[in-house]
């Protein structure tokens, strides 16, 4: 993945690509919002902020470096998370409790 | 189970390649893997579930995706320019400050496609390398000049509220973050839509001279505006395979039609009159009858003799060119502030080897 330069004034490898993660509000995880491609983590920050909260759609913003995200194998249902589609006694509605106790 | 650097951009152009060289291999087994990818990648789009980056796909949904979007992002990019005009020249602070963030949000526009095609492993150096030499297509709708103040207003009221038509389906596309990216653009679009209405509005409450400008206006945007949807469904012969894939949800002439019937009722209440005797109300049908754009206006233009494509492509090309030296500086100060920060790494652990070897430790 090169970026940025289209053929003058850039590297010829092109700037790296960085995940950017945008916090909505207090209290809420960070969101995957997007990437951008910048020279280093600093100006990746500061374009995130103009291109991911021109209308206040942050609080807080992680940058990360695309290459250091290791993710799982692409297929969503594949058998690496086979470990819990069989442990339905992790769901709450596995245990059938009498209709008259209360507060569980 | 785990691979290393795959973020939703992990993919690299190598990577596809090889993944491209090894479906080209035909012995059997391989058929047979290819044949289940196919089936899941049917599946998939049938359930309206989203393809996502690193799932397979076959090549031509590739293709045919990385030269839509990257079509739409150029669109973007090079759509700042007829309103970018008129920027230094707004007839007040407000106008000045609205149309300058509009123009930003369409840059915006154009990195976030441009982010969206390299989830499929395009290069963005590389798509503005094809835009700026005329090999990829823009919109044709920014080929036409904008002559007078109230071309701003026209632009927002109708060329946005064209694109708003075509892009609210694509929310629903199939590919993931094609979606995603058209999503968080629909939201900034509204701004775009209402800021020319309103600037129209105001120019209608005033001088004859204003209202003249806004009907002249109009009757220069209102064809080109028309064709923004693409050539008639009969002459669009890739229309039935999007459709297939779910890239695109509706076809030209639907979202031609419903713009068609949003926007007269727009006109009335502004006061002006589209240009087009056809037009009329169809109670069997519930639509708006209108009239044929001119079809060959829209070839030439695609061909790059509309009025302004040598200047458009000039302007851009200019822009890259002039920007290079931003590009090379920012460079640079990563460079020098990496090797500092390599530096002061590296200071501690250098004098504990000095004093070790003083025999301080
Ligand atoms: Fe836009
Ligand atoms: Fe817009």
């Amino acid at each position: 993945m090169s970026g940025d330069g289209g053929g003058t004034g850039a590297p010829a490898r092109g700037w790296p690509l960085y995940e950017v993660f945008v916090r909505g509000k207090r209290g809420l995880n960070h969101v995957h919002v997007g990437s951008l491609h910048a020279p280093d983590a600093d100006m990746a920050l500061r374009n995130a902020r103009d291109l991911y909260t021109r209308r206040n759609e942050g609080v807080s913003i992680w940058v990360v470096p695309a290459e250091a995200i290791t993710a799982s194998s692409p297929d969503e249902k594949d058998p690496f998370f086979a470990p819990a589609g069989d442990k339905v006694y992790r769901h709450p509605t596995f245990y059938a409790i009498p209709d008259d106790v209360p507060h569980l | 189970m785990t691979e290393q650097n795959p973020s939703d951009q992990g993919i690299s152009p190598q990577d596809q390649r090889d993944q491209r060289g090894q479906q080209g291999r035909h012995d059997q087994q391989d058929q047979h893997a290819l044949a289940a990818l196919e089936q899941r990648f049917a599946r998939t789009i049938a359930a309206d579930h989203r393809i996502e980056p690193r799932d397979w796909m076959p090549d031509a949904y590739r293709r045919t995706l990385i030269r839509q979007i990257a079509q739409h992002a150029h669109s973007e990019i090079i759509g700042m320019q007829p309103e970018g005009n008129w920027i230094s020249r707004a007839p007040s602070l407000r106008r000045k400050a609205i149309l300058l963030a509009k123009v930003q949000d369409e840059a915006g526009h154009g990195l976030y496609l441009y982010a969206a095609t390299e989830t499929l492993g395009a290069d963005r150096a590389d798509l503005t390398r094809k835009l700026i030499e005329g090999r990829q297509r823009y919109s044709s709708i920014f080929n036409y000049p904008t002559l007078t103040f109230a071309d701003v207003g026209v632009i927002g009221w109708l060329v946005d509220g064209a694109a708003i038509c075509n892009q609210v389906p694509l929310c629903r596309t199939s590919y993931g973050p094609y979606a995603r990216a058209m999503i968080r653009i629909c939201k900034e679009e509204s701004f775009h839509q209402r800021q020319g209405y309103e600037l129209l509005l105001t120019m209608m409450s005033g001088t004859e001279q204003q209202r003249r400008m806004v009907q002249e206006a109009t009757d220069r945007w209102w064809w080109p505006a028309l064709m923004m949807f693409g050539p008639p469904d009969a002459d669009s012969p890739n229309t039935a395979q999007s459709m297939a894939w779910r890239i695109k949800r509706d076809t030209n002439d639907e979202l031609r039609q419903k713009f068609v019937d949003m926007t007269v009722p727009q006109a009335e209440k502004l006061g002006v009159t589209l240009p087009d005797p056809e037009l009329r109300w169809n109670p069997e049908r519930g639509h708006y009858d209108f009239g044929t754009p001119d079809w060959a206006e829209f070839k030439q233009v695609l061909a790059g003799n509309g009025p302004c494509n040598a200047q458009r492509l000039a302007h851009r090309r200019r822009a890259h060119e002039d920007g290079a030296w931003v590009r090379e500086a920012a460079s640079a100060y990563a460079a020098k502030q990496a090797a500092r920060a390599a530096a002061r790494a590296q200071t501690p652990a250098a004098a504990r080897e000095q004093r070790e070897r003083a025999g301080v430790a």
